[in-house]
């Protein structure tokens, strides 16, 4: 099948970007759509252009490197699906295509559709854990975890980093990622002590980084590749309102005001 | 010259060797631990989990990775679980129990101390991993679930749905970035270690290359952790990541670092066949789907019936045939085998005739189709993305692919390399699974070498070196930076026909072709001719656009080619001069009447041990003997 792409070229983060066509003739419908690339990559260095550059790596949907825009949709139409799992046979033959990078404040372009995601480790460091070295754990079943809470907590803790919940919030928000967090490790009974420091810890250095506000339009449920639920941000305001109210001496320590 | 291969086993009752190891080694004091600094390169289970401890401890750590957040390691792919000899489940697993099935698993071809070391610590990795906050699958009365996997008797088998890679790589990610968040970790992102340098006989550094603006560095340190992960990419089509690579081991063999068995690959049984020749890489279905599915090709040859219409009686389970007390779940190498013959003898199904059924009809009919959603969902759902068919509904096709090396550097039992100071863990190592690894033993053994091995053994390393002493512009440095420039120049000026990948690609043929799941002496030494004209025809024809100052995805590829190129060379050299047929490498010359495996244990129980001598130059194959004082060497049985 033919598909026509409209690819955003930037040559690096100082450099202005812009749309470039390419017409490919020879997709196969059972290719995915990072193998397409490929062929057009492959295409160009033949022809000692510049390849696009984008970010994969497992193509297996859980390494959370890939993902850009399709035609404005993070990871492109389909539902629950990275954009290295998406296969050409959802599209038709002549379809037209606009890949641009994820768009967000916090997340600069490095180069056509590679960006900076590294504002989400700072927010993990902030406060994504639970503190225990190595060595001090307890016998692993002393800590009795009730079967649906640990499914709750595997569900948060799906989340691939990928990033398509920023690009697709209309506020650059990174409240989906950040909530699965909090919520993953606040459900668990291991997280409970630290439940507090890491909501207002995180929440706080979410703003710093430049991510928006949560104003509660669900495009990042809707895009989450994982299906990682918006009910996570719910969670996080309550953990965080709750942290900031009662334990104010706490909270400050942690870096609120 | 030749190595002095000296292993370091401690010696004593087996269960003791551990902590007496551990009881003689000399420590550094808190106070003294921030003038070291460690080196740690990878971030994934291994090395993730080794700079989080090592930082912890208080050493200076500085963690290198290629990727945008340690979070991406290929540790993340593991689906099917992390085993440990907890035994919650009172089926009789114990910590002899592990190491024998390891050990066997392996067919006797690795170390007795490490193994049994290796299932010891298994239990605190659990713990570990539990009070991080992994998700791991619970029991209705909160305790942690188990299942039985590949090749295992008892049900010893942690696991977080059909992702247990990503949550432990998270866990370990999280205790990192705590480090990270502490000072004691410092994070290079986006660095490509290309080369090792070695002074005054030691590990003292690294070159990397900073992949956004090319910029060529040299990172000092008193000791260097390797943790790259395997070599499977040799293959082209693997199930590793597009970025694995070999180049951090490849590198540091040249500087003098032992390369043990680099045969030993391992072939994964369950993977989505190749679709077409755009292929980039093999996914694989997790082996505990072999838990509830059954394995079977028609009785006719190229019956390309519609497989929920052909009956029950013209259906061969031929694993259940075969092996008749393990049956479905038999260990790997047996299971891809056993697929590959099949195929060969004209029963394989699919478009290409390379699959085979695995088919869950009767475990949905058994269990009720919600119990296999819970057990196997996200798989189903991703085969179904790949395939656009309905496994539900329809079987599964799976044929074997590259999965993992059980070859890597060769290590003492202190994670060290034959170069003082360099230590290395994880699939990079080539240490604990012998010619075959078991399912859901990487996740473990990359966990206890960062968590557990590592802190102690580079500790007792440091206590005995003073801190310091040399600088980034000591001549060494300075000249393996020009070697690494003189290098990425060369690439960028051939400006060749062929891309990277078209290079990749036909080395790729050539291993599978010639060392794969079945190799003989002809098709070994055809590689072995093979290989080197295409390595030459690529030092001429290539072609990598762009520069060096930049993000140049092509250029970070052509590196690593360049040196899978010598890497495939070696490992079918070694294929070539091991004639015996042990676990994942499969001599046709050396096989029972059954078609088994057949190890010669008079000429070749021991490790081979590779040694750079020069450009135009052989390797040397040393060995280390293997000796077996608690376990009877055995033909492996899993009939």
């Amino acid at each position: 099948m033919k598909i026509i792409l409209n690819i955003w070229r930037q040559k690096n983060s100082s450099s202005p970007g812009k749309m470039v066509r390419y017409e490919l003739d020879k997709v196969n419908e059972h290719m995915s759509f990072l193998e397409m690339l490929d062929v057009l990559n492959e295409d160009l260095a033949r022809k000692g252009e510049d390849p696009v550059a984008f970010e994969h790596d497992c193509r297996e949907g859980i390494c959370g490197c890939c993902g850009f825009m399709v035609n404005g949709i993070a990871h492109g139409p389909e539902r629950s699906t990275t954009v290295c799992q998406l296969h050409m046979r959802h599209f038709r033959d002549g379809d037209e295509l606009w890949l641009e990078p994820f768009r967000a404040k916090a997340f600069p372009v490095i180069k056509d559709l590679v960006v900076d995601r590294s504002a989400f480790d700072r927010v993990i460091a902030a406060g994504g854990y639970i503190s225990i070295n190595t060595g001090s754990a307890p016998e692993a079943n002393s800590i009795p975890v009730e079967r649906q809470r640990a499914d709750r907590a595997m569900d948060a803790a799906a989340c691939i980093g990928c990033g398509a919940c920023v690009a697709a919030c209309p506020n650059a928000s990174a409240s989906l990622f950040v909530s699965a967090k909090i919520a993953h490790l606040g459900l668990l009974p291991q997280g409970e002590p630290e439940r507090d420091r890491r909501a207002v810890r995180m929440v706080l250095k979410m703003t710093e980084e430049g991510f928006g506000y949560c104003t509660n339009t669900g495009e990042c449920e809707a895009i989450c590749p994982k299906g990682v639920k918006i009910e996570n941000i719910a969670r996080m305001h309550r953990d965080f309102t709750r942290a900031v109210a009662l334990y104010r001496e706490a909270s400050k320590a942690a870096g609120a005001h | 010259m030749a190595f002095q291969l000296d292993a370091r086993t401690p010696s004593g009752p087996l269960e003791h060797r551990w902590s007496k190891a551990k009881q003689e080694m000399k420590l550094v004091s808190p106070a003294n631990r921030r003038k070291y600094t460690v080196i740690v390169v990878g971030s994934g289970l291994a090395g993730g989990s080794a700079a989080a401890t090592l930082g912890e401890l208080g050493y200076n750590v500085k963690c290198f990775s290629y990727h945008d957040s340690p979070r991406r390691a290929h540790s993340i792919g593991a689906q099917g679980g992390i085993n440990a000899a907890k035994n919650y489940q009172n089926d009789g697993d114990s910590a002899y129990r592990l190491f024998y099935d390891t050990i066997k698993g392996g067919d006797f071809r690795s170390r007795e101390s490490n193994v049994y070391r290796l299932a010891e610590v298994s239990v605190d990795i659990i713990d570990q991993c539990v009070a991080q906050g992994v998700p791991f699958a619970r029991e209705y009365g909160g305790t942690l679930a188990n299942r039985s996997f590949g090749g295992a008797q008892v049900s010893r088998t942690f696991y977080a749905r059909g992702q247990t890679g990503q949550q432990l790589l998270l866990g370990c990610y999280q205790a990192l970035e705590r480090q990270v968040d502490a000072g004691r970790v410092r994070m290079f992102h986006r660095h490509e270690m290309l080369d090792l340098v070695v002074i005054g006989g030691r590990a003292r550094g690294i070159v990397t290359r900073n992949l956004l603006t090319g910029a060529i560095d040299c990172h000092v340190a008193d000791a260097v952790v390797l943790a790259t992960g395997g070599y499977s990419n040799v293959f082209y089509l693997s199930t590793n990541a597009k970025a694995c690579n070999a180049t951090a081991i490849w590198r540091a063999y040249k500087r003098g670092a032992g390369f043990g068995n680099p045969c030993y690959t391992q072939i994964h049984p369950t993977c989505i066949p190749q679709s077409g020749d755009y292929q980039s890489k093999l996914t694989l279905m997790s082996e505990s789907l072999r838990n509830d599915g059954r394995i079977w090709v028609p009785k006719k040859k190229g019956d390309t019936r519609n497989p929920n219409e052909i009956p029950e009686e013209e259906r061969d389970y031929y694993l259940e045939r075969m092996y008749p007390a393990f049956g479905n779940l038999c260990p790997r190498d047996i299971a891809s085998r056993a697929a590959k013959l099949m195929c060969d003898q004209g029963f394989g199904v699919g478009p290409s005739g390379r699959g085979v059924y695995l088919d869950f009809k009767e475990a949905i009919g058994r269990l009720g189709r919600k119990t296999i959603e819970e057990r196997y969902g996200n798989l189903f759902e991703m085969y179904e993305q790949i395939t656009a068919e309905d496994p539900y509904s329809v079987p599964m096709r799976i044929y074997p692919a590259v999965h993992y090396t059980m070859g890597g550097l060769w290590v003492d039992y202190h994670l060290q390399s034959t170069i003082p100071g360099l230590f290395v863990l994880g699939e990079a190592n080539f240490s604990d699974h012998g010619a075959n690894r078991l399912g859901a033993s990487a996740l473990m053994q990359g966990l206890a070498d960062g968590y557990f091995i590592a802190p102690y053994t580079v500790g007792h390393f440091l206590a005995q070196v003073k801190p310091g002493g040399v600088e980034a512009e000591h001549a060494e440095f300075r000249a393996a930076k020009e070697q690494v420039e003189q290098r990425t120049r060369r690439l960028l000026s051939i400006q060749g026909k062929k891309t990277v990948d078209d290079f990749h690609r036909e080395l790729g043929k050539i291993m599978w072709e010639y060392c794969g799941m079945a190799r003989n002496a002809t098709g070994l030494k055809h590689a072995l001719e093979k290989i080197p004209e295409v390595r030459e025809e690529f030092w001429h024809n290539v072609n990598v656009p762009g520069s060096a100052e930049e993000l140049n995805q092509s250029l970070e590829k052509a590196g690593r080619v360049a040196d899978f190129f010598e890497l495939g060379e070696l490992t079918c050299l070694d294929a070539l001069e091991r004639e015996e047929s042990c676990g994942g490498h499969f001599r046709e010359e050396h096989q029972t009447e059954e078609g088994e495996a057949k190890r010669d244990d008079e000429r070749f129980c021991h490790a081979a041990v590779w040694e750079y001598a020069g450009e135009d130059k052989p390797p040397v194959r040393n060995v280390e003997p293997l000796q077996f004082e608690f376990v009877h060497l055995a033909q492996r049985s899993y009939k």
